[in-house]
């Protein structure tokens, strides 16, 4: 269940409260998002659509604990992340949040096996375990026999793979994509496209996802849009 | 746990041409370094080589070298029976001597160089059990005949075994050449003291120095004691090697100064190469380090990562600096002693001791030209960062 109307029970899973952001831009105020409401059940995927500089970037950014907000509040399975220190928030990050982005970010040194092995540094897994998750992930997405391969040796849909499987490598809360099929043919985003789609259906994973794609929306279970820095349901 | 090294690793790799710049930087900085410093401590060593802890050597008290004192016969008669002097078959192992500078044609320089000459008893080789003669033979008391170091014999024109020379209004033969194992003794030239006196003109019943055998290292106390009380002499007594480090130490000093200061106006240059290099990665990389920020990696694990990759850097450049200096060691060199104003053969010498040091130097290079870079790399907002393309 998703809404915007900031007349959640509580019970969601993400919930955003007279969410703003404000940036200074040469003396002017530029109000990117105000008092925008929201609540994510988990298991949901939810596109956010809208106009370039209506401010999705930025809602993802605030949600994902990237960016903090000028007014309002983000609570996250009952964690406040706009209460949190950035120490904290670094390590609420690596724990909940699995991010795809849509230049795909991958580290261009490290092979598609390291690139996804990064999120489990971060945890106590042993060595053993942390290949086996990554052999998992790198399977799951289709690039068990790519894990050697470095990000320049992939096309751009196996690179936004390898990036998807670097966000559920670590089984986090929920998923951040922004703009995750902009960078690639049709074809490739399609299969981009399908994966997300399986990781919300088989895997029971809670998806945000930013896009300019009609059709990359159509595959979410919401779509909302963003005009003026407020969500509006369609 | 901390962002892998191979990400530092390879990223210094992908960035090659940067990298090599930064390092060759540090490679010469260190190479610098680490080359004064062997300067200074060839130096220091052959002269401290010079003096053995059983010799000790008499003086004139208040002369600051053998140049300015004078010991007259009657003290060394004193000397030679004081406690603590070894005894041999010819009697107390005590060697007055005479020293006087005499010049000479450098081979392959125009020019000519200071050389010591000793005039010694015939004792100084029993004296001196180091000193080894390994060409000809010992001079003739009462001989205008010349024993000369093995540097003497490379360095002046004229001055090898079976030739004769013209100095100090005499005409002199080299009869012998020694090896005193790489100590100041090889830059000198050693004939009796009496024909030396004659030559120069010099009073026949004084001499600068004497230097004697005692019968164990602890004996120099007494030997001392026993000196400094007698009124018959005012004298300075000094451990030979203390006498030589004393030598040594000013020019010593002079070089490492002097290295430091060079190494450390270069290794300023060789730090902001460091800075340039890191710098320059920090931007080049500003997504991927804002990609690492938003997987979790606090700003400790991106300072630290990026604080090794300097230090990666300054280790291969200090580590090619200690190379690049390596062939120097054991290559001869000479320059004036300013306390004998003589020249003074002797060799670099590039020790672990040295080459650690180097390393350190390289290393705190790295970290002085890592760090800020590294601040600057933790601190950049993430959300802003992400869209850098």
């Amino acid at each position: 269940m998703v809404r915007i109307d900031g007349r959640g029970d509580g019970s969601s899973l993400i919930r955003a409260r007279g969410l703003g952001k404000t940036y200074q831009r040469g003396g002017e105020e530029i109000h990117v998002l105000q008092g925008l409401n929201l609540d994510v059940d988990a298991g949901d995927f939810v596109a956010f659509m809208g106009p370039s500089g209506s401010g999705k970037t930025t809602l993802l950014n605030l949600l994902g604990g990237l960016d903090v907000p000028s007014a309002g509040s983000v609570t996250v399975g009952g964690d406040e992340i706009t209460r949190m220190s950035t120490r904290k928030l670094t390590a609420w990050r690596a724990r909940h949040v699995g991010f795809v982005f849509q230049m795909y970010n991958l580290i261009p040194v490290l092979t598609a096996f390291q690139n996804v092995e990064l999120p489990l540094l971060l945890t106590r897994l042993s060595k053993t375990d942390r290949r086996r998750h990554v052999e998992t992930a790198l399977t799951v997405v289709g690039l068990g026999d790519r894990m050697h391969h470095y990000p320049r040796q992939l096309s751009g849909g196996q690179e936004q793979r390898v990036g998807i499987a670097r966000a559920i490598v670590a089984d986090p809360t929920f998923l951040l994509c922004d703009e995750p099929t902009g960078d690639l043919d049709r074809k490739s985003a399609d299969e981009v496209l399908e994966l997300v789609d399986r990781l919300v259906r088989d895997h029971g994973k809670t998806v945000l996802m930013v896009t300019h794609d009609p059709l990359a929306a159509a595959r979410a279970r919401v779509v909302l849009h963003l005009e003026k820095g407020v969500l509006v349901d369609t | 746990m901390a962002i892998p090294l191979v990400y530092n690793v390879r990223s210094l790799r992908a960035r090659w041409s940067s990298t090599v710049v930064a390092v060759l930087g540090i490679a010469g900085t260190v190479g610098v370094f680490v080359a004064m410093l062997s300067l200074a401590r060839g130096f220091e060593a052959t002269l401290v080589a010079s003096g053995s802890a059983r010799n000790a050597i008499v003086r004139r008290a208040g002369a600051t070298s053998e140049m300015d004192s004078s010991v007259m016969l009657e003290q060394v008669r004193v000397i030679e029976d004081a406690p603590g002097v070894e005894r041999g078959a010819a009697g107390p192992l005590v060697s007055p001597e005479v020293v006087v500078i005499a010049s000479f044609p450098l081979k392959g320089r125009d020019t000519e160089g200071n050389a010591q000459v000793r005039g010694v008893s015939p004792k100084a080789l029993a004296v001196r059990p180091t000193v080894k003669i390994v060409a000809g033979r010992v001079f003739q008391p009462g001989l205008t005949e010349l024993l000369v170091g093995r540097n003497v014999a490379a360095s002046y024109v004229g001055l090898e075994l079976g030739k004769t020379v013209r100095f100090g209004g005499g005409t002199w033969t080299v009869v012998g050449v020694f090896d005193s194992g790489g100590t100041a003794y090889d830059s000198e030239l050693w004939c009796d003291f009496s024909v030396l006196r004659q030559v120069y003109q010099r009073p026949q019943n004084m001499f600068q120095s004497a230097t004697a055998r005692l019968t164990s290292p602890d004996a120099l106390t007494t030997f001392k004691d026993a000196l400094t009380a007698d009124p018959r002499v005012t004298v300075q007594i000094d451990r030979e090697i203390d006498y030589y480090a004393k030598q040594s130490r000013q020019l010593t000093t002079l070089i490492t100064v002097l290295g430091t200061i060079v190494a450390v106006v270069m290794g300023i240059g060789a730090v902001f190469g460091a800075l340039n290099t890191m710098y320059s990665a920090v931007a080049e990389r500003s997504r991927e380090i804002a990609t690492l920020r938003a997987l979790g990696f606090g700003s400790g694990s991106i300072v630290a990562s990026f604080v090794v990759e300097a230090l990666c850097i300054a280790f291969v450049g200090g580590l090619l600096g200690c190379l690049a200096v390596l062939p120097l060691n054991g290559l001869t060199t000479g320059t004036i002693n300013w306390q004998t104003f003589s020249h003074l053969a002797f060799a670099f010498q590039v020790t672990p001791v040295l080459l650690t040091w180097g390393l350190v130097f390289a290393l705190l290079m790295g970290l002085v030209g890592g760090v800020p870079p590294a601040i600057r790399a933790s601190r950049a907002r993430i959300a802003v960062a992400l869209r850098e393309l």
